[in-house]
């Protein structure tokens, strides 16, 4: 069961209509190491780890969520007020003829959201190595972003979003640790 | 009051700083819980996420007072009429 907060997690403000950068943020929307992706990459994971880091998976696939709706907010905001036109010259004419003012999932090169994404190998390690790989990634992905706007209000944002992938990577680094630990005590039995 | 006066005696300003007294409450709570998952046995921590969880729900309650519910399906009440479909959503503020 979830509930929804009728809040964002973090403020999103943009200080100008800039569809061009929408178009990149989509990256983090509907891309391979987006905000979707993780979501239901940790959340399809829980129901199989050990019970000893069930929650780690629960609580980060949980705020992804609240990441996903920032990103999308930021897109809504970016591109609101922008003209066909204006849609057209930052390169989302395919987007509107197929979508008009609608987000959708897919990566900053259109390619629509993949399952794909999502990797399930049923072996907790390997599955958290995969979790702390999508949070660097996702981090990188999210510096070069920074990189590519100048809108300050929008970096903020970013770099707020940025810092929670260098934590969730922590929390799933220290998960690799307790399974390693538990799995080294039941060879002693 | 008419819908027109409700829209017009929203106080912009103060329910960003509304939102953003709880969004620096919950910014702490998620990184205590977060934390806590992998440090069960932190007992500062955990002391640290039951003062600042009640002093969230205080804030919580004085917010939906002036502004309305923040969460859906009865974890938040409602005055007449129905005020969970009022504006403004997140991503419009």
């Amino acid at each position: 069961m979830w509930l929804y907060e009728k809040k964002l997690q973090y403020p999103v403000k943009v200080s100008k209509c800039d569809p061009m950068m929408a178009k990149f943020l989509v990256e983090q929307y509907g891309g391979a190491d987006g905000e979707l992706a993780a979501a239901l990459r940790y959340l399809n994971q829980r129901y199989t780890i050990p019970d000893k880091v069930i929650g780690v998976l629960n609580d980060i696939g949980t705020e992804e969520f609240a990441h996903l709706e920032m990103i999308a907010t930021m897109i809504y905001k970016l591109t609101k007020d922008a003209t066909p036109e204006q849609l057209r010259e930052a390169g989302l004419g395919t987007d509107f003829v197929n979508h008009g003012g609608d987000l959708f999932y897919n990566s900053a090169a259109g390619v629509p959201w993949t399952a794909t994404y999502i990797a399930a190998k049923g072996d907790p390690l390997a599955n958290l190595y995969e979790d702390i790989a999508a949070e660097e990634k996702a981090r990188a992905t999210y510096q070069w972003l920074i990189d590519y706007t100048d809108d300050v209000d929008l970096q903020d944002s970013l770099k707020f979003l940025r810092e929670r992938e260098i934590v969730h990577a922590m929390r799933f680094r220290e998960s690799v640790e307790i399974i390693k630990a538990d799995m080294g005590q039941k060879k002693i039995y | 009051m008419s819908e027109e006066q409700q829209k017009q005696a929203f106080d912009k300003e103060a329910y960003q700083a509304g939102l953003k007294e709880l969004q620096v409450l919950d910014f702490a709570l998620v990184e205590l819980n977060l934390y806590l998952n992998t440090h069960p046995g932190d007992l500062q921590a955990i002391q640290q996420f039951n003062q600042l969880a009640q002093k969230r729900q205080a804030v919580a309650q004085q917010f939906e007072l002036q502004f309305g519910p923040l969460v859906n399906f009865g974890n938040s009440y409602s005055r007449y009429p129905w005020q969970w479909n009022e504006t403004p959503w997140p991503w419009q503020v």
